[in-house]
């Protein structure tokens, strides 16, 4: 359906060599938590596919610039999928969204207004826009955080990482806003 | 004194609940299709969405007020007259309408529904506005964004009907619907279609010297310097050259929100029922912060309070703001 | 038979040019009806009152019938006073563009003009019930809502036109960007848009003509040209063809579409005619088919 872009296009950030098999472990571990978020998102908040329209089959490549793997997420309601994916092997993509983590957590948690950061420097867009704009509005309606959501379905540990990851980011955003 | 509602924008449900229990003394939204002018991907509500929300609504108190401020092609009227009786049988409490057709249709087939005249119809007069009222009933006016606070006194002392102005948000240059700026681009037609440089159009380009273009149907709308802040490829908001300004200037207007907190006890004053806030296509937490903090603002006027405005100045923090036309002439 | 008109000057031309123009288009343009009055900026009227009387004059001797059109923008009190006394005129007809001029018309009879939004039937039974007995269609209308909107006209006994040349009015604003682009205001404008008889060209910031500023009005970069479409209006019941007025010999472009009209033309030989008249000025006609405005539809592929 739509234009595919190629990750590897717009990437241009070099990166120190070793790092692919960290990547890949990373990626291993984090690949049940991811399974069991989507599912259970998808679950809660069904209305989110159909504000998707005509991308539920589009794939969203998210990429999380000092994280070492990106995203992949197709929201199929017949197939989901919510991957991480190496940067060595980041898949065509309907769009790309890449920020930095918090961001796009806060983006994604309605925390922030979007239309500010969406297209502003702070996140870079590339692909289908109409992609990006339909996720966005299908994410917006959903009442509640999808990572306190995440957060709680691992218990007090999750929320522990959870606040610890705002509160760090929120000194780091601190620190170079100042 | 006036009765000075707050009106504010719902994209989605959650957004319309989030107004709600915010404040607003009323949410305006549309139907997902070309009825009304923010048919944009992914936003809206279906006829059950709209029922469940109007529901939730009614329940707190709030009023809906739902937009059919399009206008429909001929041949293709059925649909906008379908979301007029779809509206009707669900009890929105008002239709914001435009096309005279529109209005006629539910001023015969359901009287007892309050009609609102929809800043796309454009009425900056007290005849254009009496047009509206003595023909098809309309009981309220939104007032086009270019009219200054004396103006508006006057038009009020000339009109029978109630008065609603926008008080924040993504501010418009163009006379509404009266522009076919996106469709001369894109092909699809703001006041057809309920589209603004639609995002299906819209690309971002990153050139060789690490400055970014931001094109709406492979038109370059503006370019951005690698540290300048990128923004949205809206026609009227681009920046262009013409052959005295060869370095590209915004001949319409810069990227400005439009932000009317210290004019509101001169708004009130001057017999303004209804504060729009903009923003249906923004998201939650944005109707959460803005919504919240008129409604301190106009709940501490309403009281005889001095109304503490810096919250509302903050919401655009970082984005320049404007009180366009309201203040002063100059601005024409 | 269609009639050819000749719609209102959008620009800000002198008073010598317009009086120029007005008798050559008496003399030898081969159109039936002439729009006259100042459609775009109420500050730019007193200089063609004082002419008025007599253009309109020279024009019905040379057998035209002449129309006056409203503003487009009615906000200011001199803008709602020149509406108010338009619409007290019992001839020449009238052309309103703004619902200021319905309320002052009620339901004496006049002509609803391309700005009014008469875009479906339904609103044109209305119209025609308050007294309206001619209407110009919106220029983005496309083709199929063309023929809907025309019949429903025809059979309610209206007239129907449709733009068939010139720039497309894009939109309207209540501030002037052509003093803007000067570092004025509309309030201190020094009428700089007689600079630009064609209007003020826009480029994009990679040089891509785009746009055109008038004043108050954003206009097309292109002009709009409908020739091989022709037929198909005249077939829709389509009783009015409107050619804008642009800085260009519109003496022989009046010739063209009469000559296409009267099929003495081939729309080939017509549309290589244009090319002359225009110079580098590029032909759109998206619009019409259901397209982005500014793109070029050629014959071949409507075939």
């Amino acid at each position: 359906m739509q234009l595919m872009v190629s990750p590897t296009q717009t990437s241009n950030r070099p990166r120190p060599p070793g790092q692919a098999v960290v990547a890949r472990l990373a990626c291993l571990a984090v690949q049940p938590i991811l399974a069991r978020v989507v599912r259970r998102v998808a679950q809660e908040h069904p209305a989110l596919f159909a504000r998707l329209g005509p991308y539920q089959g589009a794939d969203f490549l998210i990429d999380p610039i000092e994280l070492p793997f990106a995203l992949h997420l197709r929201p199929d309601p017949q197939n989901l999928s919510f991957r991480a994916v190496p940067r060595s092997m980041l898949p065509d993509a309907t769009a790309i969204i890449r920020g930095r983590f918090l961001l796009l957590l806060e983006l994604v948690d309605a925390e922030q207004d979007g239309d500010a950061a969406f297209f502003s420097r702070d996140l870079e867009i590339t692909g289908d826009t109409e992609a990006v704009v339909r996720l966005r509005n299908a994410l917006d309606d959903m009442d509640g955080s999808i990572a306190q959501e995440a957060a709680d379905m691992f218990g007090p540990p999750g929320r522990a990482i959870l606040s610890r990851l705002r509160r760090n980011y929120q000194e780091v955003e601190g620190a170079t806003a100042s | 004194m006036s009765l000075a509602e707050l009106i504010c924008p719902a994209g989605t449900p959650a957004a319309l609940r989030t107004a709600v229990d915010a404040g607003a003394d009323a949410v305006y939204c549309g139907f997902q299709d070309a009825t009304n002018a923010r048919n944009f991907p992914g936003l809206n509500f279906t006829p059950q969405e709209l029922e469940e929300a109007v529901a939730y609504a009614h329940a707190k108190g709030a009023k809906v007020l739902l937009a059919l401020n399009t206008y429909p092609p001929a041949g293709k009227v059925d649909l906008w007259r379908h979301a007029a009786d779809t509206g009707a049988r669900i009890g929105v409490d008002a239709f914001i309408v435009a096309d005279m057709g529109v209005a006629d249709y539910i001023a015969r087939t359901h009287p007892q529904m309050r009609l609102h005249l929809s800043v796309q119809a454009a009425a900056s007069s007290p005849e254009a506005i009496r047009y509206y009222c003595e023909n098809f009933g309309v009981k309220r006016v939104v007032l086009p964004r270019i009219l200054t606070i004396p103006e508006i006194r006057q038009i009020r002392k000339e009109i029978p009907c109630e008065i609603e102005t926008f008080i924040f948000g993504n501010h418009g240059l163009m006379v509404e619907g009266r522009c076919s700026l996106t469709n001369y681009l894109t092909g699809q037609s703001t006041n057809l279609d309920g589209v603004c440089s639609p995002a299906s159009d819209v690309e971002y380009v990153r050139d060789a010297d690490g400055s970014m273009s931001s094109k709406l149907a492979g038109f370059t709308i503006d370019r951005f310097g690698p540290d300048e802040k990128a923004g949205y490829p809206t026609i009227c908001k681009g920046r262009y050259q013409v052959a005295h300004r060869p370095d590209g200037y915004y001949a319409f207007e810069e990227p400005i929100s439009l932000n009317l907190a210290r004019l509101l006890p001169e708004l009130i004053d001057a017999g303004v029922h209804a504060f729009k806030i903009e923003g249906r296509q923004r998201s939650k937490s944005y109707v959460r912060s803005v919504v919240s903090a008129f409604r301190n603002a106009v709940d501490d006027i309403r009281a005889g309070r001095e109304a503490d405005i810096g919250n509302l100045v903050a919401l655009t923090e970082g984005q320049k703001q404007t009180q366009g036309a309201f203040a002063t002439k100059k601005w024409r | 038979m269609t009639k050819l008109t000749l719609g209102p000057i959008a620009y800000h031309w002198s008073a010598d040019q317009r009086r120029d123009f007005y008798a050559r288009v008496a003399d030898e343009a081969p159109v039936d009806e002439v729009y006259l009055g100042e459609v775009i900026c109420s500050k730019r009227a007193p200089f063609q009152e004082a002419d008025l009387p007599s253009i309109i004059e020279r024009l019905e001797r040379a057998g035209k019938k002449v129309i006056l059109s409203s503003l487009a923008e009615v906000m200011l009190k001199r803008e709602r006073k020149a509406t108010e006394d338009l619409s007290e005129m019992e001839s020449p007809e009238i052309e309103i563009n703004n619902a200021a001029g319905l309320y002052a018309r009620g339901t004496r009879p006049h002509r609803i003009g391309p700005f009014m939004n008469a875009y479906n039937e339904a609103t044109i039974r209305w119209m025609a019930s308050k007294g309206a007995t001619h209407v110009c269609l919106p220029t983005e209308l496309p083709a199929p809502s063309i023929a809907v909107a025309a019949r429903m006209a025809r059979d309610l006994g209206l007239g129907v036109e449709v733009q068939v040349f010139g720039r497309a009015s894009l939109a309207v604003s209540a501030r002037c960007y052509h003093a803007r682009s000067h570092g004025r205001t509309k309030d201190n404008c020094q009428f700089v848009c007689e600079e630009d008889p064609d209007g003020m060209p826009l480029r994009t910031r990679d040089e891509q003509p785009i746009l055109r500023i008038n004043g108050i009005q954003t206009q097309s970069e292109g002009y709009l040209i409908l020739l091989q479409e022709l037929p198909q209006l005249v077939a829709d019941g389509v009783s009015h063809l409107r050619l804008m007025p642009q800085a260009v010999d519109m003496v022989a472009v009046a010739e063209v579409y009469r000559a296409v009209l009267d099929q003495s033309m081939s729309t080939e030989a017509a549309e290589a005619r244009l090319r002359q008249v225009c110079a580098d000025t590029p032909f759109s006609n998206g619009f019409y088919h259901g397209q982005a405005g500014y793109r070029r539809i050629a014959q071949a592929s409507l075939a």
